[in-house]
């Protein structure tokens, strides 16, 4: 219980940054040269300046700034994101139709990152400075340096278009009528590339982090007793090392939440997945500003909900944190 | 001196200068090489690389010198990552300075606000600045600035928690120097090495945050930037994949030069470091 009052407190002390966030994003929108009823209007193909002008007022936007400030939060307390004109529905109905995809993908790639950065983080370690090490840690350089959505576009053209392995884009196979476990397998196949494309460049920085902290937590004293207890490596790994050496690789996905969801909108751009990283592109172009903010706010949202679980789970890896102080 | 022999020592460092010196080499005589506009049309459209002595890279979708963007793209990615770098970390240290070296509500507002800026996803933050403020090469470049600030911020901070109570500070406190003295003048100096090297790390995701803008055709589409040409290379990918290929590779060993530098440098600067 001390973990989650704990963990509360936390996410009680994120909602002042929440605010300053909408603050700032709606304010930064009042420098958007035009509207979203510009955009409307263009999307018609013109109309007059009357029409427009009672768009306007129905959208509230003849209003002055603070009182639009402040009706937007008061929506946004009511969980109430405002109406998409674009879309022609809610907003939060938009932005939830686009989050499963969005947190498949980023679920997906991050269990890949961190199994995968663990590994490779171990053996690098445990090799130091010999050939293993050399090699992991060069492609782990490579990978930090290839930009994702280049890696995603080669990937498609090596395992789509020449091999024909894997589907280039999208979910799921329109034409297929699968369902059941079939479903899931097709919706698998079609996350391979995304994962892995969205995944590479965390994969580079959980196998640095792991590997740094298993060097340090190597060197401690109490891995020289337990080696000194005859204890045998293998066992001294995954008993007291690998335990000590997780707690940066756990705070890690906690700050890397939120440039997840930053890369997911090129990910997503490039397999052509109808997730929220898309959507928030495609808000972008078409200035559909409530749709944007709504994005930011449930994003941010997002990335304080990743951050509540981390500190469960540091809590649980570190009993120091729950006990004492 | 020491500093130079041991940058010197290592093989990835001494790999990372000569790879950044090509870019920078690339980019100085982009207007030597290719004295006509990259963006001019040059020859017939899609001319594979190797195949004409003209375009030894080929030429992209509508007959422009793929070399010629590659060249010029050079000095983009250089002006985008320089001016952005320079932009995140003085805002970041400015902050950062200020915030660690008062302490109490001024430290307690700022770092709020860098949270916030930390829990928004940049890229995100990057989309609604350049929706609101266009795409011309100068407001992208402020706005890759705009989002990178945070990481140099708390680094500065940290430094100067660690450094404001020490004796040489007390001992200017003493002598009556001024607080904006005392930040800039004396605690500053002594913080700073940690956050050059770490520029390097900024540097790198400014040029990869620019190329993603690019690619998504945000950026500003007058300029020859690598990221613009994978965006229009992505329409011929099925059969003509070199053409998002080649300015792919030009980002991968300028951002790998750059990491390599900067890690060449933590590692000379700390040798303690070293090894991780």
């Amino acid at each position: 219980m001390r973990i989650f009052s704990l963990a509360g407190r936390r996410l009680a002390a994120s909602i002042p940054t929440l605010f300053l966030i909408l603050i700032g994003v709606f304010l930064l929108l009042q420098f958007a040269p035009g509207d979203t009823v510009d955009a409307m209007m263009a999307q018609m193909g013109g109309g007059d300046a009357k029409t427009a002008e009672d768009l306007r007022r129905f959208y509230g936007l003849d209003l002055s700034v603070s009182a639009q400030l402040g009706s937007y939060l008061w929506r946004l307390v009511r969980f109430d994101l405002g109406f998409s004109a674009i879309y022609g529905k809610p907003v939060a109905t938009v932005i939830a139709e686009r989050l499963p995809a969005t947190i498949l993908l980023m679920t997906a790639s991050l269990s890949f990152a961190f199994f995968f950065g663990l590994i490779l983080g171990v053996v690098a370690a445990r090799g130091v400075n010999k050939w293993p090490d050399t090699l992991i840690s060069t492609v782990g350089l490579i990978f930090y340096a290839t930009p994702s959505f280049w890696f995603g576009l080669m990937a498609i053209v090596v395992f789509s278009i020449y091999l024909q392995w894997l589907p280039a884009g999208g979910l799921s196979d329109i034409t297929s009528t699968a369902t059941g476990i079939w479903a899931v397998l097709d919706t698998a196949r079609h996350l391979v590339l995304p994962t892995l494309t969205l995944g590479l460049i965390f994969l580079a920085i959980y196998l640095r982090i792991m590997r740094a902290s298993m060097l340090e937590v190597l060197n401690l004293d109490f891995v020289r007793t337990a080696r000194s207890k005859g204890l045998d490596e293998t066992r001294i790994i995954t008993r007291h090392v690998l335990r000590n050496a997780l707690l940066p690789m756990v705070t890690l996905i906690g700050l890397q939440a939120g440039t997840m969801l930053g890369g997911s909108v090129v990910v997503e751009s490039v397999f052509s997945l109808p997730g929220l990283g898309r959507l928030a592109y495609e808000s972008v172009v078409q200035r559909d500003l409530n749709t944007l903010l709504g994005i930011i706010f449930v994003s941010a949202l997002l990335v304080i909900t990743v951050n509540f679980i981390v500190d469960l789970i540091y809590a649980r890896l570190d009993p120091r944190i729950t006990s004492g102080a | 001196m020491e500093i130079v022999r041991a940058y010197f020592r290592s093989p990835p460092a001494v790999i990372g200068l000569i790879l950044l010196l090509v870019v920078i080499a690339m980019a100085v005589s982009a207007g030597w090489l290719f004295p006509r506009d990259p963006l001019a049309l040059a020859g017939r459209p899609l001319v594979w690389p190797f195949s004409n002595p003209r375009f030894p890279l080929g030429t992209d979708n509508s007959g422009r010198d793929i070399a010629a963007q590659i060249f010029y793209g050079a000095r983009i990615s250089l002006l985008i990552g320089g001016v952005a770098t320079i932009i995140a970390v003085v805002i970041g240290i400015v902050i950062g300075a200020v915030a660690g070296y008062y302490g109490g509500w001024v430290d307690n507002v700022l770092m709020r606000i860098t949270e916030a800026f930390q829990t928004l996803p940049n890229f995100l933050l990057l989309l609604v600045l350049v929706a609101v403020f266009g795409s011309t090469i100068t407001t992208v470049i402020v706005a890759v600035g705009i989002v990178s600030w945070p990481a140099p911020a708390r680094l500065t901070r940290a430094e100067f928690l660690s450094l404001r109570n020490r004796e040489f500070v007390q001992a200017g406190r003493t002598l009556g120097l001024k607080d904006l003295k005392l930040i800039f003048g004396e605690i500053l100096p002594n913080a700073l090495p940690p956050v050059i090297v770490y520029a390097s790390v900024v540097m790198a995701v400014s040029i990869l945050l620019e190329s993603a803008l690019a690619f998504l055709r945000l950026s500003d589409p007058n300029v020859a930037s690598w990221g613009n040409l994978i965006g229009l290379g992505r329409d011929v990918l099925r059969v003509q994949w070199y053409v998002s290929a080649i300015p792919g590779i030009a980002i991968l060993v300028t951002v790998l030069a750059v990491s390599l530098v900067g890690q060449g440098l933590n590692d000379a600067l700390n040798p303690r470091l070293k090894g991780r």
